[in-house]
């Protein structure tokens, strides 16, 4: 049957009206639960750097009780930004996504600092965020840093796009594992970083403190991770500095800091 | 058979829920008349979906959903539609079940959510549902067009799921993320980095079809 078009205009401006009132309905009635899902798998990301997350039980309770975060500036400093609804920041809250985009010197960087169940004060490790390209699209982590601020005391990747099977490995427990224990400077005090070479089956004499084997078949997504390392690396150089110097100053300073 | 399906035959006012008919628009789908491996339509989630089995079944539950509520609506609203804006009518439909599906994925299983990215957002251009709207549900009451989905769905998620199947297997040497070699022993397991790339969906879609139609003799119509 042939309709009026005015009836075609009434029939999609109603099915407009209606469809799309019910998916705002939707989505705002989800957002909360949307929300917690996001903080949750954040969290576990962050936790995983330092911890088997395997055997934890509440991964939330865990967080609360072992991570305290702050945001720096380029030159180390902390900083209190406040979010778009007016309220302070947290580091949680810290979009590393649209952040990379910014120019390095007005990026903001979350920290993580991993401290001790039994004394808050006593600091195991600080974990730092990362972010950057691998082959096919964003690639972004989580390392973590012994309090001599030089050995890698665990790393945690993710990814956007990379290829399932290539790429995509650096996602896997083994891989990382590959990073534990290695160190980001050289003697000299300049920032090596820890890098994947080409291929997986390199000689023991070309690993080292700064060398890793890397993955067969994703040399670009490897190379997009040393990048990103050394990229972040150089951008939190200047808290480096100062937590390696004076780490329990720098925590007293957090506390002095801290609304009780 | 989609013109003689659109007919609707006579039939008496006490047609048993799930009459030989009926039946048929569920088991057809499965085997004869298989969206993917006969009409090949769906393909392109086929291959990426697949490489494991848990976001395979939560593709495969998605688009069971989203047909089969999609081609309850558009069967209700099938006289109301207008005739020239029809496509697009059932693309809305389709579009917000789909997005629908997005949210709630996000909300209550945000990993799955991550490894199907846009994937469940491409159900919108899956053929299969658009396919089976346009061409049963616009001329067939709400029952009808539901099982008519309900079996096309399960056509389609039969075929990924084994296709997922295969690949977790031989390209990880898992199952639903459990070892399944080291489980039995077989350390060693060699597995086939093939598999998790899209030229393995390839190959066992391509094995599938190959076993289809040696058994039901089907051949394509020049």
């Amino acid at each position: 049957m042939q309709r009026s078009n005015t009836y075609i205009i009434i029939f999609s401006l109603a099915l407009t009206v209606i469809l799309g009132g019910l998916l705002s309905l939707a989505s705002e009635g989800l957002r909360p639960a949307q929300k917690k899902a996001e903080e949750f798998a954040k969290k576990r990301q962050i936790l995983s750097a330092v911890l088997d997350i395997k055997e934890l039980e509440d991964i939330v309770a865990e967080y609360n009780s072992r991570i305290s975060s702050f945001i720096v500036d380029a030159n180390g400093e902390l900083v209190e930004p406040t979010g778009p609804t007016g309220a302070m920041m947290k580091a949680e809250d810290v979009d590393i996504e649209k952040e990379f985009k910014k120019s390095a010197e007005e990026r903001l960087y979350p920290v993580y600092r991993f401290h001790s169940k039994e004394n808050p004060d006593v600091t195991e490790a600080y974990i730092l965020a990362l972010y950057g390209k691998g082959l096919w699209n964003d690639i972004w982590g989580y390392i973590a840093l012994e309090t001599d601020m030089n050995t890698v005391a665990g790393i945690v990747f993710d990814h956007k796009g990379e290829t399932a099977g290539l790429g995509a490995r650096i996602t896997e427990k083994g891989v990382q594992e590959r990073y534990k224990g290695k160190k980001i400077f050289a003697d000299g005090g300049e920032v090596l970083s820890v890098n994947m070479l080409k291929g997986e089956n390199n000689k023991p004499e070309a690993l080292d403190d700064h060398n890793i084997n890397g993955l067969s078949g994703a040399t670009i997504t490897a190379k997009g991770v040393n990048y990103m390392m050394i990229d972040y690396l150089n951008c939190y150089l200047p808290l480096i500095g100062k937590l390696k110097d004076d780490d329990a100053g720098f925590v007293s300073m957090l506390n002095s800091k801290k609304p009780m | 058979m989609a013109e003689t399906l659109e007919k609707e035959i006579a039939r008496k006012k006490t047609e048993p829920l799930l009459s030989k008919r009926r039946k048929r628009f569920i088991t057809d789908p499965l085997n004869d008349e298989n969206p993917v491996t006969i009409q090949v339509l769906g393909i392109c989630s086929a291959l990426a979906v697949t490489t494991q089995l848990k976001p395979t079944l939560v593709m495969a539950l998605a688009v069971t959903f989203v047909m089969i509520f999609s081609s309850l609506f558009t069967s209700l609203l099938r006289n109301l539609i207008p005739v020239r804006v029809r496509i697009i009518v059932q693309l809305a439909i389709i579009a917000s079940f789909v997005i629908l599906v997005n949210e709630v994925l996000h909300a209550y299983a945000f990993d799955v959510y991550k490894q199907l990215s846009v994937f469940v957002g491409l159900i919108i251009t899956n053929c299969i549902v658009m396919g089976r709207l346009e061409a049963f549900a616009m001329g067939n009451k709400p029952y009808d067009s539901v099982l008519d989905a309900f079996g096309s769905a399960m056509g389609y998620s039969w075929i990924i799921i084994a296709v997922a199947f295969f690949r977790e297997l031989l390209g990880s040497g898992k199952l639903f993320g459990f070892e399944v070699f080291s489980a039995i022993g077989w350390e060693t397991f060699p597995t086939n980095g093939l598999m998790v790339t899209p030229v393995g969906a390839f190959i066992i879609l391509g094995l599938i079809i190959w076993i289809q139609r040696s058994k039901s003799g089907y051949v394509e119509q020049h």
